[in-house]
């Protein structure tokens, strides 16, 4: 019987989940005999299966290609995880909402340029007016809290998904853990 | 008239990014792009919240080297407050710092670049990750998941937390060492020693396989800049800025960080959300410089601890002058390991270190405040203004891959003109052109302080349209 498959992906977010993820060390051999890690930042395997039952998500909806991305995404998820604060209430990211894009832009590639001042656009993915936590788009099946969680309760989160368990979230971690 | 070919997105690298390479009528490619696709605006949304937030929301920029951020933010901070921090903070600081370039560098080499090196270039898709590592050279992979987790460890132990820790405070750290930790770090510290030196040994029989590559990525004379202590050994966590030239030349030197709008310019390209550092008095484009493993090593007079002074001799030699392959930054930065580790174990031997007293204490004194410290990937720099009340009123940040993006879009087209050659593609060709970005390790969510996948497809068509080839990466 072949093993349930995994993806993680990183959104507009800081990849410290990720590296969290990374922080079970050599736990992750033992990972690798649970579950086949179809899609991750890590493997060169990019396009996503068809069919996963797992997905790790990090980071907050900012941009139209992150919109277009966790679409597909929960169309083909068996079980969507909100990974971290920015997935699971915005956090960081959101915090430029209450700035509109025009002074973002300006800060960063006018005021602070001293060579071809203007906002990038060319072939670059568009700015959501907000940045939006990932349930604002999506169902979520799993939100795990935490900036990031640690390597431990994201071991657990996985080991129980996939042995059929449903993780108890609060005894594990907690919004700016 | 040319065509287009996209890469979509650049695995194996911290954050988001595509390339895209235009090819003229004879089939040559013309020009490159690296485009990185994140941006979240921290220089602005900082404005209003008090200085002493900026520490623990600007380490958020980051998950890989949060604790770069942590310290380039809190020197900012004392110098509003305008305090020099006590001497055991200090070598605390420091542990910390080689620390975070330690298990970044480890992440880098190990996780990340190692498939492509011990599995080659042109290995199954597949396999190429860690745990093709693993299969394939199970000593190699664990050596580097240990390596990571020591870096993790210091950090832990020292801040409290792995990822966007506290403890670094303006005026210093805000908690002692005690024996029991120190002993616990400096126990770990012999055998990392020895899994970075046999990684050296590997490496260096390794990279004869890689010639080709070695002389085509992002292989160009440049500027080096970078941090050096006042006899010339690299600085990392202090120091003022030098540049150097490919010739070994000293160009400037003794640069106070606080001046950087005095030589360092800032240029904007539409293409990608990452500005482009320059040298200023050579202008834009001609003041291309690197930064980060390669340029350090190539900056300094020394490396001054005797195992990595050893290997940082054997390094300079390979080439008259100063070491310009990107593909080196490999090299350097295994070298930097062995450099943090024996620098960590000093620190952790000097009694010193175990002083109580570690937080000058102040209110605010000065209303603009610069702070900079070496990031693994190279410089990096934090600037803040406040109002009375010490809010934020502007920031700054030269981020430490933004410096390189001059001599990132360079090499890949220097790495395409050379693989990227015929009317069909391959996966091995494409995966060159990614390894060059790879060698670089840039951090593109510090980049784009301002992954998900999208199906990698490559098509090739000819000038008037029609489709020549057409790759997609398999599933």
């Amino acid at each position: 019987m072949s093993k349930p498959t995994l993806a993680t992906i990183w959104l507009d977010g800081c990849s410290g989940c990720h590296m969290s993820f990374l922080d079970i060390d050599e736990r992750i051999l033992q990972l690798d005999e649970l579950a086949d890690i179809v899609c991750s930042p890590i493997v060169d395997r990019k396009t996503f299966p068809d069919a996963i039952d797992i997905t790790l998500v990090e980071g907050s909806v900012s941009t139209n290609e992150d919109e277009h991305k966790i679409l597909l995404l929960r169309s083909r998820t068996r079980t969507l995880v909100a990974l971290g604060d920015c997935a699971v209430t915005g956090n960081v990211p959101a915090m430029r909402n209450v700035f509109p894009l025009s002074s973002l832009f300006n800060r960063a590639y006018v005021e602070t340029a001293t060579h071809n001042p203007q906002t990038p656009t060319e072939n670059l993915p568009t700015l959501l007016k907000r940045a939006r936590p990932i349930h604002e788009i999506v169902p979520v099946d799993i939100f795990v809290p935490g900036c990031p969680p640690s390597a431990d309760t994201i071991f657990t989160v996985l080991t129980d998904l996939l042995a059929g368990r449903v993780p108890d979230i609060a005894a594990l971690t907690r919004f700016g853990a | 008239m040319g065509k287009t070919i996209t890469i979509d997105p650049v695995t194996r690298i911290e954050g988001h990014a595509k390339i895209t390479l235009q090819t003229d009528e004879h089939g040559e490619v013309s020009n490159a792009y690296f485009h990185v696709t994140q941006f979240r605006g921290f220089e602005k949304f900082c404005e209003g919240r008090p200085f002493y937030e900026m520490p623990y929301l600007m380490e958020r920029i980051c998950g890989i080297c949060p604790v770069s951020h942590l310290l380039a933010s809190a020197k900012a901070c004392d110098a509003l407050l305008a305090v020099r921090v006590p001497p055991a903070s200090m070598k605390l600081r420091r542990i910390l710092n080689l620390a975070q370039i330690l298990q970044s560098h480890a992440l880098s080499f190990f996780y990340l670049s190692a498939p492509d090196l011990l599995l080659g270039m042109d290995a199954d898709p597949k396999e190429r990750n860690l745990f093709g590592v693993m299969r394939n050279n199970p000593e190699l992979g664990r050596g580097g998941i240990r390596l990571r987790q020591f870096g993790q460890q210091i950090i832990e132990t020292l801040a409290g937390k792995r990822i966007h820790p506290g403890w670094v405070v303006p005026g210093g750290v805000n908690e002692p060492l005690t024996v029991q930790k120190r002993d616990f770090l400096l126990a770990g510290i012999p055998e990392a020693i020895q899994i970075i030196l046999k990684t050296l040994r590997w490496f260096k029989k390794t990279m004869e396989s890689f010639r080709e590559e070695i002389r085509t990525f992002a292989n160009f004379p440049t500027l080096f800049m970078g941090l050096v202590t006042p006899d010339g050994r690299p600085g990392y966590y202090d120091g003022a800025i030098r540049f150097t030239d490919s010739f070994g030349k000293i160009v400037a030197d003794n640069l106070s960080p606080a001046h950087y709008p005095e030589f360092l310019g800032e240029a904007v390209e539409p293409f990608t959300f990452t500005k482009f550092p320059y040298y200023l008095p050579f202008g834009y484009p001609d003041g291309i410089y690197r930064v980060g493993p390669l340029a350090r090593l190539n900056l300094v007079d020394r490396c001054g601890t005797p195992l990595a002074q050893q290997e940082w001799v054997e390094f300079r030699a390979l080439e008259r002058h100063s070491v310009l392959s990107s593909f080196h930054y490999h090299y350097a930065r295994l070298i930097e390991i062995l450099f943090c580790l024996e620098h960590i174990e000093e620190f952790l031997n000097d009694p010193e270190i175990l002083s109580t007293h570690v937080r000058s204490t102040a209110s605010l004194n000065n209303l603009e405040g610069v702070g900079a410290a070496e990031a693994p990937r190279g410089t990096l720099i934090h600037h803040y203004r406040v109002d009375e009340q010490g809010l934020i009123t502007w920031a700054n940040l030269i981020i430490a891959t933004n410096h390189n993006n001059l001599a990132m879009n360079r090499g890949i087209l220097q790495a395409a003109r050379h693989f990227v050659r015929s009317d069909k593609l391959t996966e091995g060709m494409l995966n060159r052109v990614e390894a060059v970005i790879r060698a670089f390790d840039p951090c593109l969510s510090c980049s784009t302080h301002a992954d998900g996948h999208l199906p990698l497809h490559i098509r090739l068509l000819a000038p008037d349209g029609t489709l020549l080839d057409e790759t997609k990466r398999p599933s």
